[in-house]
């Protein structure tokens, strides 16, 4: 299993630099950093507009700027950012670690929901529960992420309001300065925290729980499952013993391969909510046609996700004998 | 040939019989896309989304062109509530709301159409070849395929949408050049399983050369699933373009798209929530249509696949 | 309950079941599954139900169960150790199932769960119903093993169901039908997902296994081949319905019934050469919405008027013990199947096929 774990794992990352050049291609046609400069008036004299040029090497043919990027990026220099004044290095990394505080509590509360609203669903299929979760599903399916946390930002101030107090923060993700010792920090840090969270969870709750009530109907249909019926366990032995743990296993891979749609929606939602997170980084340096950061961006993301791919497939294999010695 | 021997048994057998009632025929036989189509009549909840949706395209390709208020009118009438005059309000300039939900719907779901055609000619080619061939080009085809689909997606779209300058049909294609990833899977799923069948495996013993049996055998049979993948990939776009939209990064003013107007309309949840809320729920609307339709004719394509083992 | 009645003797009674009708409520219309059922099985005995697929013979061995979806409408009787089954609560009928009745099901190879040992799972059944420690549950499940003829049982016992072979898998299950002593193994077509190699050492091992434990056994079947040698007595079902009934000899000697003596007539003969199979022409009929009358009518031979308006009931004849549900009864008594069931003169010989071979 960890050899053709690997095995993917060596196809994937020459396949992934392969697509890094398309990006980088594509973001250095998509614009040019220095028509900010065009925009000021008086414009600044054109040595300062020459010496921008080189530093951000502009001067070089593209091939030669691709191949100095990833060069430099195995030596641990992401390249110069539009803003002279910011090492894209230590900023990309300060920032996604806010953001995966955000990805991760956000895939483990959509995760228990599903498996609880999967398992219900299923267990109780063509109930009146069965009805109103499947349609809550759907109706998550169909809802723009950043619809419903505008939405929930609009919740979250009413709230305060009708509280009378901030408990709920719909800006930032943490206030600039806390009053207090460390336990405030943390309170400080989860009240900013939970709205998009949430917010961010229930996107991936939708279709993680309608794939988690096919699997449970899978398997509740299963003859191993009448076998243990017919071997005298009860009901509910049955759905613990049997069907959950057997039920939950495809949900590791699916779990892994929405990662990427996860970041996607932390971008909305960091963007909605105002955080300063690795989304509201990468739209800053869109709007910059800052390259360099947008690569480091890119860079970092696949990283995170093939290397937490490369877990659920171990993790696969432990839950799933069929596997491990495959 | 056991069915045909049965058959003609049966009729030479017992010649008096024919005039007697004829129990076990008695369902006549229906070609695939009449079977098809019934089921998915059957399927209350797709039809009656099928209906809404027709009537939200009509309501925006039609209505949009007869309503008095276009786009860029100023009405006169600034933040008002939806009234007979202004069904959906006016905002703080004086557009009308109608006219600006009607036209971004136009946008969104011309996108969306373009995204799901594009993404399922190029996923299904690919997906195909890749099942067909199998090897090492079904290795490196799909291995890409892979890679796309766990990249984030929109914030890629968000940045290679960056210069299409608002233009809507490149939008749908920078969307489509991520999201075929989705269908080639499928069709490749589709193919390998088929290619495993004894039809096909009979049609090439009989010496059938690849092109007739891609085209005489696979193509109709993995066409149920392209079309359901096709009309789910609707509403994945719908929700992409309006995000990118959202983001900045997609269709830019003057012209406008649902996702767009939910981002000009942000701060007004709670002043003028009229013009925050029915762009959302023009999305919502069309996204829930859409995958009831999805899942009604994936029942009607697979009925086995829902039916519970008795 | 007492599931074992120390005082009962081999020829009593130990299932009854009586007019069990089973029905499942679909969008095409009520499915009737099973039309009233009835027999008695004795202590130790073998009962061969034979059918075609969608005669009823499973669904009439899972309402005995109690396994049937919820769905499903069931009535009539079922009495085991002369306690009603239908009648029962589920947590009763955990008692009995596995106990006092075991199930082997069709297709070991999605018979067992993939993610426990099978030591585990014959250890699970014995754990269920005694309060043992899982030690000697497990040292149980080992010498299961060896019961059924599985070599390295110790070592077995630890592989996981994909490790092992659809035979071996059938043993495994097997094991845990006999594990807890029961009183009725009911075997739901245990060789017809298997090789043909292996089918004979599956019925060897329910036969060891039913020996050992001194149950009796329903053996579900739609091949009449793997019933003769092993059943005592024999029920032919058609369309949810019993349509003869009698013992081994009876049924293969003198069937009584045309369905019966069209399913003679399509098995392969060792003992007889050079005679064509005959086939029974059609296929069963849709147990949807059925119309009146018996419904082998379309597919018979001996058709007549009266068959299309009224279904015939189990009677006996001369026998007393052997029953048929036919009009004609007697006009099948002492027919060899090629005298009703002609094989198609019309219809040549394959290329290469000789009179007398296998036809398929």
């Amino acid at each position: 299993m960890l050899a053709y774990s690997l095995r993917r794992l060596l196809i994937s990352v020459p396949i992934f630099i392969a697509s890094t050049f398309v990006v980088f291609l594509m973001a250095v046609l998509s614009g040019n950093p220095l028509n900010k400069f065009l925009a000021i008036s008086p414009p600044p004299p054109p040595q300062t507009i020459e010496a921008e040029r080189i530093r951000l090497h502009l001067d070089q043919p593209i091939f030669e700027r691709y191949w100095n990027w990833l060069t430099g990026l195995f030596r641990g220099d992401f390249g110069p950012s539009t803003e002279s004044t910011l090492d894209i290095g230590t900023e990309v990394i300060n920032r996604y670690g806010v953001t995966l505080r955000l990805v991760f509590l956000a895939m483990l509360l959509a995760l228990i929901l599903a498996i609880v609203a999967g398992v219900v669903s299923a267990v109780k299929q063509y109930s009146g529960v069965d009805y109103t979760l499947t349609f809550v599903g759907f109706l998550f399916l169909a809802m723009p992420t950043f619809w419903f946390a505008i939405l929930l930002k609009e919740a979250g101030i009413n709230f305060n309001n009708a509280v009378g107090e901030q408990v709920l923060y719909t800006i930032g993700d943490s206030s600039v300065y806390v009053a207090g010792g460390a336990w405030d920090k943390v309170l400080d840090i989860a009240g900013h925290m939970i709205l998009p969270t949430v917010s961010l969870a229930l996107l991936s709750f939708a279709a993680w729980s309608r794939f988690q009530r096919a699997a449970m109907l899978e398997v509740l249909g299963s003859d191993y499952v009448r076998l243990a019926r017919a071997k005298g366990l009860r009901r509910g032995q049955v759905m613990r013993k049997h069907a959950l743990r057997t039920a939950l296993i495809p949900l590791t891979t699916v779990t892994a391969l929405d990662l990427g749609s996860i970041i996607s929606g932390a971008v909305v939602t960091e963007k909605v909510f105002q955080w300063q997170g690795a989304g509201t980084f990468l739209l800053d340096a869109i709007s910059r046609d800052d390259v360099y950061a947008i690569m480091a961006w890119l860079v970092i993301s696949a990283t995170v996700i093939i290397v937490l791919n490369l877990v659920a497939d171990l993790l696969y294999g432990v839950l799933d004998p069929r596997i491990r010695y495959a | 040939m056991p069915d045909n021997s049965d058959l003609s048994s049966a009729t030479t057998q017992t010649p008096e019989k024919r005039t007697r009632v004829e129990r076990e025929f008695t369902v006549a036989e229906r070609s695939q896309a009449q079977l098809v189509l019934r089921r998915f009549l059957q399927h209350k909840l797709a039809v009656g989304s099928l209906i809404v949706l027709i009537l939200i395209v009509l309501l925006a390709f039609v209505g949009g062109w007869l309503w008095k208020y276009s786009v860029e009118d100023l009405t006169g009438s600034n933040s008002q509530p939806p009234s007979w005059e202004h069904p959906f309000g006016t905002d703080a300039i004086g557009h009308d709301s109608f006219a600006q939900v009607l036209r971004g719907t136009q946008i969104s779901i011309s996108i969306a159409v373009l995204v799901a055609v594009f993404a399922t000619v190029i996923g299904t080619i690919w997906g195909a070849v890749a099942g067909f061939y199998r090897g090492w080009v079904d290795t490196v085809l799909m291995r890409i395929a892979d890679l796309v689909l766990t990249l984030p997606l929109l914030a890629v779209a968000a940045v290679l949408a960056h210069n299409t300058s608002g233009s809507w049909w490149l939008i749908a294609v920078v969307i489509a050049g991520l999201y075929w990833a989705y269908v080639s899977r499928v069709a490749r799923g589709v193919v390998l399983s088929l290619r495993e069948k004894e039809f096909i495996e009979a049609a090439r013993a009989l010496g059938a050369s690849d092109s007739r049996i891609i085209f005489r055998h696979l193509v109709p049979n993995a066409l149920g699933s392209v079309i359901v993948n096709a009309t789910v990939l609707v509403a994945i776009a719908i929700l992409i373009e309006t995000s990118l939209s959202f983001l900045g990064f997609g269709v830019t003013p003057p012209d406008t798209s649902l996702g767009l107007l939910v981002s000009q309309n942000q701060t007004a949840v709670s002043t003028r929530p009229w013009l925050f809320y029915f762009p959302g729920l023009f999305i919502i609307l069309i996204a829930l249509t859409i995958n009831f339709i999805g899942d009604g004719l994936r029942d009607a394509f697979d009925p086995q696949q829902t039916k519970v083992r008795a | 309950m007492t599931p074992t009645d120390p005082t009962t003797t081999a020829g009593d009674t130990v299932l009854e079941v009586e007019d069990l009708t089973v029905q499942f409520p679909t969008d095409e219309g009520l499915v009737e599954a099973v039309r009233g059922v009835n027999y008695e099985l004795r202590r130790g005995e073998v009962l061969g139900i034979v059918g075609e697929s969608g005669s009823g013979k499973s669904v009439t061995s899972l309402a005995v169960m109690g396994l049937l979806p919820k769905t499903a409408r069931v009535s009539g009787s079922v009495r085991f150790n002369g306690n009603e089954l239908l009648e029962s609560t589920d947590k009763q009928l955990s008692r009995i199932r596995g106990r006092g009745i075991s199930m082997v099901f069709q297709d070991p190879m999605t018979s067992l769960n993939p993610v426990y040992t099978v030591g585990d799972q014959i250890a699970e059944t014995i754990l269920v119903h005694n309060d043992i420690s899982k030690k000697a549950a497990h040292k149980q499940a080992i010498e299961l093993l060896e019961t059924v003829h599985i070599p390295n049982p110790e070592q077995r016992a630890k592989s996981y169901p994909h490790e092992l072979s659809g035979g071996m898998r059938q043993r495994v299950v097997i094991a845990i039908a006999m594990a807890n002593q029961p009183d009725v193994i009911i075997a739901d077509e245990p060789t017809t997902a298997l090789d043909v190699t292996v089918q004979a050492q599956i019925l060897d091992a329910l036969r060891t296994a039913q020996k050992e434990t001194g149950a009796a056994m329903i053996l579900i079947t739609h091949d009449l081949g793997v019933i003769a040698g092993q059943a005592d007595r024999v029920m032919v079902m058609y369309a949810g319905k019993p349509v003869e009934k009698g013992t081994a000899d009876e049924v293969f000697y003198t069937p009584r019934m045309p369905y019966t003596l069209g399913l003679l007539g399509s098995l392969p003969r060792l003992d007889v050469k050079t005679e064509r199979l005959t086939p029974i022409a059609g296929s069963p009929p849709s147990v949807i919405n059925m119309p009146p009358g018996c419904p082998f009518s379309p597919r018979c031979p001996l058709s007549d008027d009266i068959c299309d308006q009224e279904e015939p009931d189990l009677e006996s004849g001369s026998d007393s013990g052997h029953l048929a549900a036919c009009h004609f009864s007697y006009r099948v008594e002492g027919h060899e199947p090629a005298d009703l069931f002609r094989p198609n003169a019309e219809d040549p010989l394959p290329a290469g096929a000789t009179e007398g071979e296998v036809i398929e």
